[in-house]
């Protein structure tokens, strides 16, 4: 290849700035723009651990099934287990019920699926606020929820760790396992947000 | 638009536990271009994985001797690939472009006039 040359010779840290240079003076990147996209995908993109165990459920009704019966043994199917004692429950949304968890004592969590919480998770306004108006909290955080939706607000304790399995979005049916596990984030996990399409 | 970004394989993103991972700055600005550049039409997602398994082929077929992996040195490869490809940015204009930033006096990033005594220490993140 041509260009290996050059790539070998020049750090990388370098071609990237001269590339990002050239885009930006041909008007085809912003770094403003660009600056967001990487903000966006750093926070919204995984945890992976629970993608799958939801991308699992969508696709495979008996292991959903599993899951709903007993979070803790169907999550350890796949591999996915944390120190002893910790025991998942998953709750599944639907059309007309929403579950969202916080921690109202600490910041209890289930990291093994879900990765390191949030800094708002811990913070005690969202752990005071979203137990007594879910549905406003929930709006402020971007999620609209319908009148006649049902809230159940989950409390995470340190034997009990909460895990939502989101409504697989509308229109992703062609979608396989692997294709669908991208789509899901953390905040859908905890409750404050649906997942999306794309 | 979101990119599809594998989750499995070679060709996948370091993560920790699903969470992008970039151990330097300029890994999240090579990424940040691509999925941009991607978002705005300028080529698919196939197209740059193409280019992605090309790179990571041909560094698995024959790595450099004491290199070690590095997964964005392929991404940024395969995103000038990309680039090159349809005319977009050429190689050498990076080449040379890189070159003039190499040449770059130290202290480059200072607003002040150099000469002048100053205590704050010179690393400034980029």
């Amino acid at each position: 290849m041509s260009t290996s040359e050059n790539t070998d010779r020049i750090p990388p840290a370098l071609r990237t700035e001269a590339l990002e240079q050239l885009l930006t003076e041909r008007g085809l990147v912003d770094p403003n723009v660009m600056n967001k996209f990487i903000a966006n995908y750093e926070t919204n993109v995984g945890p992976l651990n629970g993608a799958k165990v939801v991308a699992k459920a969508w696709t495979d009704p008996e292991y959903k099934q599993r899951l709903l019966a007993d979070g803790t043994a169907a999550i350890k199917e796949l591999g996915f287990s944390g120190p002893q004692g910790e025991h998942i429950v998953v709750v599944e949304n639907t059309e007309t019920t929403h579950n969202v968890v916080v921690c109202t004592l600490c910041s209890c969590y289930p990291w093994p699926v879900l990765g390191l919480p949030p800094s708002w998770y811990k913070d005690p306004v969202y752990r005071a606020r979203v137990v007594k108006q879910p549905r406003r909290v929930l709006a402020e955080m971007g999620l609209e929820l319908a009148d006649d939706v049902q809230i159940t607000v989950r409390d995470s304790s340190s034997e009990v760790r909460w895990l939502v399995l989101p409504q697989r979005p509308a229109d992703t049916e062609d979608l396989t396992e692997e294709q669908l596990v991208p789509l899901v984030t953390r905040d859908a996990m905890v409750g404050v947000a649906k997942v999306h399409a794309s | 638009m979101t990119a599809p970004l594998d989750v499995d394989g070679p060709t996948a993103p370091p993560r920790a536990n699903g969470e992008l991972v970039f151990a330097e700055p300029w890994q999240s600005r090579a990424f940040g271009m691509a999925v941009t550049l991607y978002d705005s039409g300028a080529f698919t997602w196939p197209q740059f994985q193409a280019a992605l398994v090309a790179r990571i082929a041909a560094w698995e077929a024959a790595p450099p001797t004491g290199e070690c992996w590095n997964y964005y040195q392929h991404w940024l490869g395969a995103l000038e690939d990309v680039l090159a490809g349809d005319g977009t940015v050429a190689a050498d204009e990076i080449s040379r472009r890189a070159a003039a930033l190499a040449q770059r006096p130290a202290g480059h990033d200072h607003p002040h006039p150099h000469g002048e005594p100053h205590d704050h220490p010179h690393h400034h993140p980029h």
